[in-house]
């Protein structure tokens, strides 16, 4: 009995909270999306022609856990098949600000605009055992950022 | 040390090619850490001390590159890749490779 009521309130919270965060982020990235928006950001090998007098690196990373709530429902998915909307949502948000916070770091620096961009995704701590697992996504997005000669 | 990973240097002339230069490290959780992104498995959002813990690793693993590079005599490096892999329980292998150059 005791063992239901912890998993329940540990759902509730979850979901709560898990709602309330998501909701608070996709607010936050659609300001700081627009805000960054002058700055070009490319996937293109090649840099375009043009006198440039300085290139680095400029990278951003985040790592992200889902809630409890939204893991029952992608284990419940697990049963049935099909999309698993709740991680979808957790991946597109982290990936999102990954490449945000590179940007921010390349605006910060005065670059121009961003070649070449690899998003990288990984798994990181998968444990064997089900239980007390940290389950956690880490996205890293980088790039070279190029800095015009005027 | 510039470092891209742009297949050159833009404006830039390559005079010579050393190869492949990469460096790699690999780090644990910390247990205090841990607590925390346990309580974030239940309510979920970023966890902050893994995104400082990878980025500070990943960091550590350029360095290594850079000092690879630079022992060589080179002053570039170009075509940066990284790749992020948890081999163990609760450990990461980060991973940076590129190619080492000396720019004209």
């Amino acid at each position: 009995m005791v063992q239901i009521g912890i998993f329940i309130v540990l759902l509730l919270l979850g979901y709560g909270f898990g709602r309330w965060t998501e909701y608070r982020h996709y607010q936050q990235l659609l300001i700081r999306e627009r805000d960054s928006l002058p700055l070009p950001v490319t996937n293109l090998k090649t840099p375009p022609h043009g006198n440039f007098h300085k290139a680095y690196l400029v990278s951003g990373n985040v790592v992200v856990s889902v809630d409890y709530f939204k893991r029952i429902l992608a284990a419940l998915r697990n049963v049935f098949g099909g999309r698993v909307v709740s991680y979808e949502t957790l991946l597109d948000r982290a990936r999102r600000e990954a490449i945000l916070r590179m940007k921010e770091q390349a605006v910060q620096s005065g670059a121009d605009m961003i070649y070449n961009i690899r998003v990288e995704t990984a798994s990181i701590s998968k444990t064997s055992s089900r239980r007390d697992s940290v389950g956690a996504v880490e996205i890293l997005a980088y790039g070279t950022a190029l800095v015009e000669s005027k | 040390m510039i470092l891209t990973n742009l297949e050159s240097v833009p404006g830039r002339e390559i005079a010579e090619h050393y190869g492949l230069v990469h460096g790699n490290t690999i780090r644990a959780k910390h247990i205090g850490r841990d607590f925390m992104a346990g309580l974030k498995n239940i309510f979920g959002g970023e966890l902050k001390g893994y995104t400082e813990l990878l980025s500070e690793s990943r960091q550590e693993a350029i360095d290594r590159m850079i000092q690879q590079a630079s022992a060589m005599g080179a002053n570039a490096i170009i075509n940066i890749r990284f790749s992020t892999s948890s081999i163990a329980q609760g450990a990461a292998e980060l991973y940076a490779y590129g190619t080492a150059v000396r720019l004209v």
